[in-house]
Protein backbone atom coordinates (compact mmCIF):
# COMPACT_ATOMS: atom_id res chain seq x y z
CA UNK A 1 0.00 0.00 0.00
CA UNK A 2 1.46 3.32 -0.99
CA UNK A 3 -1.23 5.56 0.49
CA UNK A 4 -0.97 6.32 4.23
CA UNK A 5 -2.75 3.76 6.37
CA UNK A 6 -6.24 4.28 7.79
CA UNK A 7 -5.53 1.91 10.71
CA UNK A 8 -5.69 1.56 13.63
CA UNK A 9 -9.43 1.46 14.15
CA UNK A 10 -10.40 2.53 17.61
CA UNK A 11 -13.73 1.43 19.07
CA UNK A 12 -14.45 3.31 22.25
CA UNK A 13 -17.07 2.38 24.87
CA UNK A 14 -19.54 1.40 22.22
CA UNK A 15 -23.16 0.95 23.26
CA UNK A 16 -25.96 -0.08 20.97
CA UNK A 17 -29.52 -0.38 22.17
CA UNK A 18 -32.82 -0.97 20.42
CA UNK A 19 -36.03 -0.03 22.20
CA UNK A 20 -34.20 0.28 25.49
CA UNK A 21 -32.63 -3.18 25.22
CA UNK A 22 -28.83 -3.10 25.21
CA UNK A 23 -27.48 -5.29 22.42
CA UNK A 24 -23.87 -4.16 22.77
CA UNK A 25 -22.46 -2.84 26.01
CA UNK A 26 -19.29 -0.92 26.50
CA UNK A 27 -17.22 -2.53 23.78
CA UNK A 28 -13.77 -0.97 23.59
CA UNK A 29 -11.03 -2.31 21.38
CA UNK A 30 -8.28 -1.05 19.13
CA UNK A 31 -7.83 -2.95 15.91
CA UNK A 32 -4.33 -2.67 14.51
CA UNK A 33 -2.83 -3.40 11.12
CA UNK A 34 -1.32 -6.72 10.19
CA UNK A 35 -2.83 -9.58 12.13
CA UNK A 36 -6.10 -11.32 11.35
CA UNK A 37 -8.72 -10.40 13.90
CA UNK A 38 -11.51 -12.90 14.46
CA UNK A 39 -14.62 -11.94 16.39
CA UNK A 40 -15.83 -15.17 17.92
CA UNK A 41 -19.07 -15.75 19.74
CA UNK A 42 -22.31 -17.69 19.83
CA UNK A 43 -25.41 -16.79 17.76
CA UNK A 44 -26.87 -13.48 18.83
CA UNK A 45 -23.70 -12.36 20.63
CA UNK A 46 -23.60 -9.11 18.64
CA UNK A 47 -20.90 -9.99 16.11
CA UNK A 48 -22.76 -8.67 13.06
CA UNK A 49 -23.76 -5.53 14.96
CA UNK A 50 -20.09 -4.91 15.79
CA UNK A 51 -19.06 -5.08 12.15
CA UNK A 52 -21.93 -2.85 11.02
CA UNK A 53 -21.06 -0.29 13.68
CA UNK A 54 -17.38 -0.46 12.74
CA UNK A 55 -18.36 0.23 9.12
CA UNK A 56 -20.54 3.12 10.15
CA UNK A 57 -23.65 1.49 8.68
CA UNK A 58 -25.55 2.03 11.90
CA UNK A 59 -24.97 4.73 14.47
CA UNK A 60 -24.04 3.73 18.02
CA UNK A 61 -26.31 4.70 20.91
CA UNK A 62 -23.19 5.88 22.73
CA UNK A 63 -19.45 5.65 22.21
CA UNK A 64 -17.63 6.01 18.95
CA UNK A 65 -15.74 4.40 16.12
CA UNK A 66 -12.64 6.29 14.99
CA UNK A 67 -10.10 5.56 12.32
CA UNK A 68 -6.83 6.85 13.70
CA UNK A 69 -4.31 6.32 10.93
CA UNK A 70 -2.83 9.20 8.91
CA UNK A 71 -5.03 8.21 5.94
CA UNK A 72 -8.22 8.22 8.03
CA UNK A 73 -9.95 10.73 5.78
CA UNK A 74 -10.06 8.04 3.08
CA UNK A 75 -11.35 5.36 5.45
CA UNK A 76 -14.72 5.03 3.73
CA UNK A 77 -13.21 4.17 0.36
CA UNK A 78 -10.45 1.93 1.67
CA UNK A 79 -12.52 -0.69 3.39
CA UNK A 80 -14.92 -3.33 2.16
CA UNK A 81 -17.42 -5.61 3.76
CA UNK A 82 -18.88 -8.99 2.91
CA UNK A 83 -22.24 -9.38 4.59
CA UNK A 84 -23.54 -12.47 6.31
CA UNK A 85 -26.27 -12.60 3.65
CA UNK A 86 -24.72 -11.46 0.38
CA UNK A 87 -26.44 -8.47 -1.23
CA UNK A 88 -26.09 -8.62 -4.99
CA UNK A 89 -27.37 -6.19 -7.57
CA UNK A 90 -29.85 -7.40 -10.16
CA UNK A 91 -27.12 -7.65 -12.77
CA UNK A 92 -24.63 -10.18 -14.04
CA UNK A 93 -21.90 -11.46 -11.76
CA UNK A 94 -19.29 -9.47 -13.68
CA UNK A 95 -21.42 -6.30 -13.58
CA UNK A 96 -21.69 -6.61 -9.80
CA UNK A 97 -17.91 -6.50 -9.46
CA UNK A 98 -17.53 -3.85 -12.12
CA UNK A 99 -20.10 -1.63 -10.39
CA UNK A 100 -18.13 -1.68 -7.14
CA UNK A 101 -14.96 -0.77 -9.04
CA UNK A 102 -16.74 2.15 -10.70
CA UNK A 103 -17.95 3.42 -7.32
CA UNK A 104 -14.37 3.35 -6.05
CA UNK A 105 -13.19 5.36 -9.04
CA UNK A 106 -11.31 2.63 -10.92
CA UNK A 107 -10.92 3.83 -14.53
CA UNK A 108 -13.26 2.10 -16.97
CA UNK A 109 -10.41 0.65 -19.01
CA UNK A 110 -8.95 -1.14 -15.99
CA UNK A 111 -12.20 -2.70 -14.84
CA UNK A 112 -12.61 -5.77 -17.10
CA UNK A 113 -9.24 -7.25 -16.22
CA UNK A 114 -9.79 -6.69 -12.50
CA UNK A 115 -13.28 -8.20 -12.72
CA UNK A 116 -11.92 -11.25 -14.48
CA UNK A 117 -9.10 -11.65 -12.00
CA UNK A 118 -11.43 -11.38 -9.01
CA UNK A 119 -13.92 -13.87 -10.43
CA UNK A 120 -11.14 -16.32 -11.24
CA UNK A 121 -9.72 -15.96 -7.73
CA UNK A 122 -13.11 -16.84 -6.29
CA UNK A 123 -13.47 -19.88 -8.53
CA UNK A 124 -16.18 -18.20 -10.56
CA UNK A 125 -14.32 -17.96 -13.87
CA UNK A 126 -16.81 -18.47 -16.69
CA UNK A 127 -19.79 -17.39 -14.57
CA UNK A 128 -19.34 -13.68 -15.26
CA UNK A 129 -22.37 -13.45 -17.52
CA UNK A 130 -24.77 -15.18 -15.15
CA UNK A 131 -27.41 -12.98 -13.50
CA UNK A 132 -26.01 -12.82 -9.99
CA UNK A 133 -29.27 -13.67 -8.31
CA UNK A 134 -29.69 -16.91 -10.22
CA UNK A 135 -26.45 -18.23 -8.73
CA UNK A 136 -26.45 -20.71 -5.86
CA UNK A 137 -26.12 -19.46 -2.30
CA UNK A 138 -22.50 -20.53 -2.15
CA UNK A 139 -21.69 -18.94 -5.49
CA UNK A 140 -23.33 -15.72 -4.35
CA UNK A 141 -21.21 -15.75 -1.20
CA UNK A 142 -18.07 -16.20 -3.29
CA UNK A 143 -19.17 -13.46 -5.65
CA UNK A 144 -19.64 -11.07 -2.74
CA UNK A 145 -16.13 -11.95 -1.61
CA UNK A 146 -14.75 -11.49 -5.14
CA UNK A 147 -16.41 -8.07 -5.33
CA UNK A 148 -14.84 -7.01 -2.04
CA UNK A 149 -11.48 -8.42 -2.98
CA UNK A 150 -11.48 -6.64 -6.36
CA UNK A 151 -11.53 -3.32 -4.51
CA UNK A 152 -8.13 -4.13 -2.97
CA UNK A 153 -9.27 -2.67 0.35
CA UNK A 154 -6.87 -1.93 3.16
CA UNK A 155 -9.35 -3.43 5.63
CA UNK A 156 -11.75 -6.22 4.76
CA UNK A 157 -14.66 -7.01 7.08
CA UNK A 158 -16.16 -10.46 6.66
CA UNK A 159 -19.34 -11.47 8.46
CA UNK A 160 -19.48 -15.26 8.71
CA UNK A 161 -18.10 -15.63 5.19
CA UNK A 162 -18.47 -19.41 5.08
CA UNK A 163 -21.73 -19.89 6.96
CA UNK A 164 -23.64 -21.25 3.95
CA UNK A 165 -20.87 -23.13 2.16
CA UNK A 166 -20.09 -26.80 1.71
CA UNK A 167 -16.78 -28.13 3.12
CA UNK A 168 -14.88 -27.80 -0.17
CA UNK A 169 -16.12 -24.24 -0.65
CA UNK A 170 -15.22 -23.44 2.97
CA UNK A 171 -11.66 -24.52 2.25
CA UNK A 172 -11.60 -22.48 -0.96
CA UNK A 173 -12.91 -19.35 0.76
CA UNK A 174 -10.55 -19.76 3.70
CA UNK A 175 -7.67 -20.06 1.24
CA UNK A 176 -8.89 -16.91 -0.46
CA UNK A 177 -9.04 -15.06 2.86
CA UNK A 178 -5.52 -16.27 3.57
CA UNK A 179 -4.35 -14.97 0.19
CA UNK A 180 -6.03 -11.62 0.75
CA UNK A 181 -4.31 -11.39 4.13
CA UNK A 182 -0.95 -12.22 2.55
CA UNK A 183 -1.59 -9.50 -0.01
CA UNK A 184 -1.45 -6.99 2.84
CA UNK A 185 -5.15 -6.52 3.61
CA UNK A 186 -6.20 -6.34 7.24
CA UNK A 187 -8.83 -9.04 7.90
CA UNK A 188 -11.56 -8.53 10.47
CA UNK A 189 -14.01 -11.40 10.42
CA UNK A 190 -16.70 -12.96 12.54
CA UNK A 191 -17.42 -16.61 13.02
CA UNK A 192 -19.09 -18.92 15.50
CA UNK A 193 -17.07 -21.82 14.12
CA UNK A 194 -14.24 -22.78 16.48
CA UNK A 195 -12.35 -24.72 13.85
CA UNK A 196 -12.40 -21.78 11.49
CA UNK A 197 -11.27 -19.42 14.22
CA UNK A 198 -8.36 -21.76 15.00
CA UNK A 199 -7.40 -21.95 11.33
CA UNK A 200 -7.61 -18.24 10.57
CA UNK A 201 -7.20 -16.17 13.70
CA UNK A 202 -4.10 -14.36 14.84
CA UNK A 203 -6.11 -12.56 17.45
CA UNK A 204 -9.50 -13.44 18.95
CA UNK A 205 -12.15 -11.09 20.27
CA UNK A 206 -14.62 -13.21 22.19
CA UNK A 207 -18.05 -11.64 22.28
CA UNK A 208 -20.90 -12.87 24.43
CA UNK A 209 -24.24 -11.25 25.23
CA UNK A 210 -23.17 -7.97 23.70
CA UNK A 211 -20.02 -7.73 25.77
CA UNK A 212 -16.40 -8.12 24.74
CA UNK A 213 -15.55 -10.82 27.24
CA UNK A 214 -12.00 -11.63 26.24
CA UNK A 215 -9.38 -10.45 23.84
CA UNK A 216 -6.25 -12.53 23.32
CA UNK A 217 -3.75 -13.79 20.78
CA UNK A 218 -5.25 -16.87 19.15
CA UNK A 219 -2.92 -19.51 20.59
CA UNK A 220 -3.33 -18.22 24.12
CA UNK A 221 -7.08 -17.93 23.74
CA UNK A 222 -7.48 -21.52 22.63
CA UNK A 223 -5.04 -22.99 25.17
CA UNK A 224 -5.62 -20.84 28.24
CA UNK A 225 -8.82 -18.86 27.97
CA UNK A 226 -8.88 -16.47 30.88
CA UNK A 227 -12.63 -16.23 31.34
CA UNK A 228 -15.15 -18.85 32.33
CA UNK A 229 -17.45 -18.00 29.42
CA UNK A 230 -14.71 -18.45 26.86
CA UNK A 231 -13.65 -21.72 28.44
CA UNK A 232 -17.25 -22.95 28.37
CA UNK A 233 -17.67 -21.89 24.73
CA UNK A 234 -14.47 -23.74 23.81
CA UNK A 235 -15.79 -26.87 25.55
CA UNK A 236 -18.91 -26.60 23.40
CA UNK A 237 -21.21 -25.81 26.30
CA UNK A 238 -24.31 -23.73 25.88
CA UNK A 239 -23.69 -20.33 27.35
CA UNK A 240 -26.21 -18.72 29.64
CA UNK B 1 -78.98 -7.10 -35.21
CA UNK B 2 -78.66 -6.36 -38.89
CA UNK B 3 -77.77 -2.78 -38.13
CA UNK B 4 -75.02 -3.99 -35.81
CA UNK B 5 -73.76 -6.42 -38.41
CA UNK B 6 -73.54 -3.67 -41.02
CA UNK B 7 -71.77 -1.36 -38.59
CA UNK B 8 -69.31 -4.07 -37.68
CA UNK B 9 -68.61 -4.75 -41.33
CA UNK B 10 -68.07 -1.06 -42.07
CA UNK B 11 -65.82 -0.80 -39.03
CA UNK B 12 -63.60 -3.62 -40.25
CA UNK B 13 -63.44 -2.05 -43.69
CA UNK B 14 -62.38 1.25 -42.12
CA UNK B 15 -59.61 -0.43 -40.19
CA UNK B 16 -58.35 -2.54 -43.09
CA UNK B 17 -58.48 0.35 -45.55
CA UNK B 18 -56.81 2.69 -43.05
CA UNK B 19 -59.61 5.25 -43.18
CA UNK B 20 -58.02 8.73 -42.85
CA UNK B 21 -60.45 9.94 -40.14
CA UNK B 22 -59.76 6.83 -38.13
CA UNK B 23 -56.01 7.17 -38.54
CA UNK B 24 -56.12 10.81 -37.52
CA UNK B 25 -58.03 10.08 -34.33
CA UNK B 26 -55.91 7.07 -33.40
CA UNK B 27 -52.74 9.04 -34.14
CA UNK B 28 -53.78 11.95 -31.93
CA UNK B 29 -54.78 9.57 -29.13
CA UNK B 30 -51.44 7.84 -29.13
CA UNK B 31 -49.58 11.15 -29.38
CA UNK B 32 -51.44 12.70 -26.46
CA UNK B 33 -51.25 9.66 -24.20
CA UNK B 34 -47.62 8.83 -24.97
CA UNK B 35 -46.56 12.44 -24.39
CA UNK B 36 -48.46 12.47 -21.11
CA UNK B 37 -46.87 9.24 -19.93
CA UNK B 38 -43.36 10.32 -20.92
CA UNK B 39 -43.76 13.61 -19.06
CA UNK B 40 -45.34 11.86 -16.07
CA UNK B 41 -42.42 9.39 -16.02
CA UNK B 42 -39.80 12.15 -16.20
CA UNK B 43 -41.44 13.84 -13.21
CA UNK B 44 -42.78 10.84 -11.34
CA UNK B 45 -39.80 8.51 -11.36
CA UNK B 46 -37.37 10.91 -9.69
CA UNK B 47 -40.13 11.98 -7.31
CA UNK B 48 -40.96 8.41 -6.38
CA UNK B 49 -37.29 7.50 -5.96
CA UNK B 50 -36.66 10.56 -3.80
CA UNK B 51 -39.62 9.64 -1.61
CA UNK B 52 -38.14 6.17 -1.17
CA UNK B 53 -34.60 7.21 -0.32
CA UNK B 54 -34.59 10.62 1.32
CA UNK B 55 -36.13 11.29 4.71
CA UNK B 56 -37.68 14.73 5.09
CA UNK B 57 -40.49 16.17 7.17
CA UNK B 58 -43.88 15.51 5.60
CA UNK B 59 -42.61 12.57 3.57
CA UNK B 60 -45.27 10.23 4.96
CA UNK B 61 -48.02 12.70 4.08
CA UNK B 62 -46.78 13.04 0.49
CA UNK B 63 -46.72 9.25 0.14
CA UNK B 64 -50.28 8.94 1.43
CA UNK B 65 -51.43 11.75 -0.86
CA UNK B 66 -49.84 10.19 -3.93
CA UNK B 67 -51.37 6.81 -3.16
CA UNK B 68 -54.77 8.44 -2.77
CA UNK B 69 -54.36 10.37 -6.02
CA UNK B 70 -53.83 7.11 -7.93
CA UNK B 71 -57.58 6.64 -7.95
CA UNK B 72 -58.51 10.17 -9.01
CA UNK B 73 -61.73 10.23 -11.06
CA UNK B 74 -60.81 11.52 -14.53
CA UNK B 75 -63.76 13.95 -14.66
CA UNK B 76 -62.57 15.63 -11.48
CA UNK B 77 -59.10 15.98 -12.97
CA UNK B 78 -60.68 17.33 -16.15
CA UNK B 79 -62.70 19.86 -14.21
CA UNK B 80 -59.70 20.98 -12.14
CA UNK B 81 -57.43 21.34 -15.16
CA UNK B 82 -60.25 23.15 -16.97
CA UNK B 83 -60.49 25.69 -14.16
CA UNK B 84 -56.71 26.17 -14.15
CA UNK B 85 -56.48 26.62 -17.92
CA UNK B 86 -59.67 28.59 -18.58
CA UNK B 87 -59.24 32.19 -19.51
CA UNK B 88 -59.82 33.46 -15.96
CA UNK B 89 -57.75 30.68 -14.38
CA UNK B 90 -54.19 30.95 -13.08
CA UNK B 91 -52.74 29.30 -16.20
CA UNK B 92 -55.17 30.88 -18.62
CA UNK B 93 -52.48 32.96 -20.29
CA UNK B 94 -51.02 29.79 -21.79
CA UNK B 95 -54.07 29.52 -24.05
CA UNK B 96 -53.99 25.75 -23.82
CA UNK B 97 -57.67 25.03 -23.25
CA UNK B 98 -59.26 22.98 -26.05
CA UNK B 99 -55.89 22.02 -27.52
CA UNK B 100 -54.02 18.72 -27.38
CA UNK B 101 -51.70 20.47 -24.90
CA UNK B 102 -54.53 20.73 -22.38
CA UNK B 103 -55.31 17.05 -22.87
CA UNK B 104 -51.68 16.16 -22.22
CA UNK B 105 -51.69 18.25 -19.03
CA UNK B 106 -54.83 16.50 -17.77
CA UNK B 107 -53.43 13.05 -18.50
CA UNK B 108 -50.13 13.91 -16.85
CA UNK B 109 -52.09 14.72 -13.71
CA UNK B 110 -53.89 11.38 -14.00
CA UNK B 111 -50.79 9.31 -14.64
CA UNK B 112 -48.21 11.03 -12.43
CA UNK B 113 -49.48 9.54 -9.15
CA UNK B 114 -49.43 6.03 -10.64
CA UNK B 115 -45.86 6.33 -11.88
CA UNK B 116 -44.65 8.04 -8.70
CA UNK B 117 -46.34 5.55 -6.38
CA UNK B 118 -45.13 2.47 -8.26
CA UNK B 119 -41.63 3.91 -8.51
CA UNK B 120 -41.56 4.67 -4.80
CA UNK B 121 -42.66 1.14 -3.97
CA UNK B 122 -40.09 -0.43 -6.29
CA UNK B 123 -37.21 1.75 -5.13
CA UNK B 124 -38.16 1.45 -1.47
CA UNK B 125 -38.09 -2.35 -1.67
CA UNK B 126 -34.70 -2.23 -3.38
CA UNK B 127 -33.36 0.32 -0.89
CA UNK B 128 -34.32 -1.88 2.03
CA UNK B 129 -32.27 -4.63 0.46
CA UNK B 130 -29.37 -2.62 -1.00
CA UNK B 131 -28.86 0.17 1.52
CA UNK B 132 -26.13 -1.29 3.72
CA UNK B 133 -24.23 -2.79 0.80
CA UNK B 134 -24.30 0.44 -1.22
CA UNK B 135 -23.39 2.61 1.76
CA UNK B 136 -20.55 0.27 2.60
CA UNK B 137 -19.23 0.62 -0.95
CA UNK B 138 -19.32 4.39 -0.52
CA UNK B 139 -22.13 5.11 -2.96
CA UNK B 140 -23.57 8.63 -2.87
CA UNK B 141 -27.36 8.96 -2.46
CA UNK B 142 -27.69 10.25 -6.03
CA UNK B 143 -25.82 7.29 -7.40
CA UNK B 144 -27.86 4.95 -5.22
CA UNK B 145 -31.04 6.33 -6.78
CA UNK B 146 -29.66 5.85 -10.28
CA UNK B 147 -28.56 2.32 -9.42
CA UNK B 148 -31.99 1.38 -8.13
CA UNK B 149 -33.87 2.98 -11.02
CA UNK B 150 -31.71 0.91 -13.33
CA UNK B 151 -32.03 -2.32 -11.36
CA UNK B 152 -35.77 -1.79 -11.10
CA UNK B 153 -36.10 -0.82 -14.74
CA UNK B 154 -38.34 -3.64 -15.83
CA UNK B 155 -40.74 -3.15 -12.95
CA UNK B 156 -40.68 0.55 -13.73
CA UNK B 157 -41.51 -0.18 -17.33
CA UNK B 158 -44.65 -1.92 -16.15
CA UNK B 159 -45.49 1.24 -14.18
CA UNK B 160 -45.03 3.17 -17.41
CA UNK B 161 -47.35 0.77 -19.25
CA UNK B 162 -49.94 0.95 -16.47
CA UNK B 163 -49.84 4.72 -16.79
CA UNK B 164 -50.27 4.50 -20.54
CA UNK B 165 -53.20 2.15 -20.09
CA UNK B 166 -54.95 4.61 -17.79
CA UNK B 167 -54.24 7.58 -20.03
CA UNK B 168 -55.37 6.02 -23.29
CA UNK B 169 -58.56 4.56 -21.81
CA UNK B 170 -59.92 7.58 -19.96
CA UNK B 171 -62.55 9.83 -21.46
CA UNK B 172 -63.69 12.12 -18.65
CA UNK B 173 -60.67 14.40 -18.47
CA UNK B 174 -59.87 14.83 -22.16
CA UNK B 175 -63.46 15.52 -23.15
CA UNK B 176 -63.67 18.39 -20.65
CA UNK B 177 -60.33 20.08 -21.41
CA UNK B 178 -60.11 19.08 -25.09
CA UNK B 179 -63.73 19.60 -26.09
CA UNK B 180 -63.75 16.75 -28.63
CA UNK B 181 -63.21 19.16 -31.54
CA UNK B 182 -63.10 17.44 -34.91
CA UNK B 183 -59.59 17.33 -36.47
CA UNK B 184 -58.16 19.03 -33.41
CA UNK B 185 -58.83 17.36 -30.08
CA UNK B 186 -60.85 14.30 -30.99
CA UNK B 187 -59.29 11.16 -29.58
CA UNK B 188 -60.46 7.55 -29.56
CA UNK B 189 -62.42 7.62 -26.32
CA UNK B 190 -64.15 10.96 -26.93
CA UNK B 191 -64.97 10.01 -30.51
CA UNK B 192 -66.48 6.72 -29.39
CA UNK B 193 -68.69 8.55 -26.88
CA UNK B 194 -69.80 11.09 -29.46
CA UNK B 195 -70.34 8.75 -32.44
CA UNK B 196 -72.28 6.29 -30.29
CA UNK B 197 -74.59 9.01 -29.03
CA UNK B 198 -75.06 10.19 -32.63
CA UNK B 199 -75.86 6.63 -33.68
CA UNK B 200 -72.85 6.34 -36.01
CA UNK B 201 -71.82 2.94 -34.76
CA UNK B 202 -69.34 2.10 -37.52
CA UNK B 203 -66.67 4.66 -36.56
CA UNK B 204 -67.31 4.05 -32.86
CA UNK B 205 -66.86 0.31 -33.32
CA UNK B 206 -63.73 0.70 -35.43
CA UNK B 207 -62.19 2.95 -32.77
CA UNK B 208 -63.34 0.60 -30.04
CA UNK B 209 -61.57 -2.30 -31.74
CA UNK B 210 -58.37 -0.32 -32.11
CA UNK B 211 -58.53 0.81 -28.48
CA UNK B 212 -59.09 -2.76 -27.41
CA UNK B 213 -56.10 -3.90 -29.45
CA UNK B 214 -53.89 -1.19 -27.93
CA UNK B 215 -55.01 -2.13 -24.44
CA UNK B 216 -54.40 -5.83 -25.10
CA UNK B 217 -50.96 -5.09 -26.49
CA UNK B 218 -50.05 -2.98 -23.47
CA UNK B 219 -51.21 -5.62 -21.02
CA UNK B 220 -49.47 -8.39 -22.91
CA UNK B 221 -46.26 -6.39 -22.94
CA UNK B 222 -46.54 -5.82 -19.19
CA UNK B 223 -47.07 -9.53 -18.58
CA UNK B 224 -44.17 -10.55 -20.80
CA UNK B 225 -41.91 -8.07 -19.01
CA UNK B 226 -42.92 -9.42 -15.61
CA UNK B 227 -42.09 -12.95 -16.74
CA UNK B 228 -38.75 -11.72 -18.05
CA UNK B 229 -37.90 -10.20 -14.68
CA UNK B 230 -38.65 -13.41 -12.88
CA UNK B 231 -36.56 -15.41 -15.29
CA UNK B 232 -33.61 -13.04 -15.55
CA UNK B 233 -33.32 -11.95 -11.94
CA UNK B 234 -34.35 -14.99 -10.01
N1 LIG C 1 -32.51 -3.93 14.67
C1 LIG C 1 -32.58 -4.78 15.71
N2 LIG C 1 -33.64 -4.76 16.53
C2 LIG C 1 -33.73 -5.60 17.59
N3 LIG C 1 -32.81 -6.51 17.87
C3 LIG C 1 -31.72 -6.58 17.09
C4 LIG C 1 -31.55 -5.72 15.97
N4 LIG C 1 -30.38 -6.02 15.38
C5 LIG C 1 -29.86 -7.03 16.09
N5 LIG C 1 -30.65 -7.37 17.12
C6 LIG C 1 -30.38 -8.38 18.15
O1 LIG C 1 -29.07 -8.18 18.63
C7 LIG C 1 -28.43 -9.41 18.92
C8 LIG C 1 -27.10 -9.47 18.21
O2 LIG C 1 -27.33 -9.56 16.81
P1 LIG C 1 -26.17 -9.90 15.79
O3 LIG C 1 -26.77 -9.99 14.45
O4 LIG C 1 -25.06 -8.95 15.95
O5 LIG C 1 -25.74 -11.35 16.31
P2 LIG C 1 -24.55 -12.26 15.75
O6 LIG C 1 -23.55 -12.37 16.82
O7 LIG C 1 -24.09 -11.76 14.45
O8 LIG C 1 -25.29 -13.66 15.61
P3 LIG C 1 -25.20 -14.78 14.45
O9 LIG C 1 -24.06 -15.67 14.80
O10 LIG C 1 -26.50 -15.49 14.60
O11 LIG C 1 -25.04 -14.09 13.14
C9 LIG C 1 -29.41 -10.49 18.50
O12 LIG C 1 -30.06 -10.95 19.66
C10 LIG C 1 -30.38 -9.79 17.59
O13 LIG C 1 -31.65 -10.38 17.67
MG1 LIG D 1 -24.27 -12.39 12.56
Amino acid sequence: MTAPTILPLSIERLFYAVAGRALLESVSVEIAAGSRTVILGPNGAGKSLCLRLAQGLIAPTAGCVVWKGPGAAQAKMRQAMVFQRPVLLRRSAAANVSYALAVRGVPRADRPSRVEEALARAGLAGLGDRPARTMSGGEQQKLALARAWALKPEVLFLDEPTASLDPAAVRAVEAMIQAIHEGGTKIVMTTHDLGQAKRLADEVLFLHNGRLVERAPADRFFEHPSTLQAAAFLRGEILA
Amino acid sequence: MNEFGDAFHTALVMIVSANPDLIEIVGLSLRVSLSAVVIAALLGMPLGAALAVFAFPGRRAVVVAINALMGLPPVVVGLTVYLMLSRGGPLGVLGLLFTPGAMIVAQVVLVLPIVAALTRQTVEDLWLEYREQLVSLGVTPRRAVRTMLWDGRITLLTAFLAGFGRASAEVGAVIIVGGNIDHLTRVMTTAIALETSKGDLALALALGLVLLAVSFAVNAAAQILRDMVVRAQG
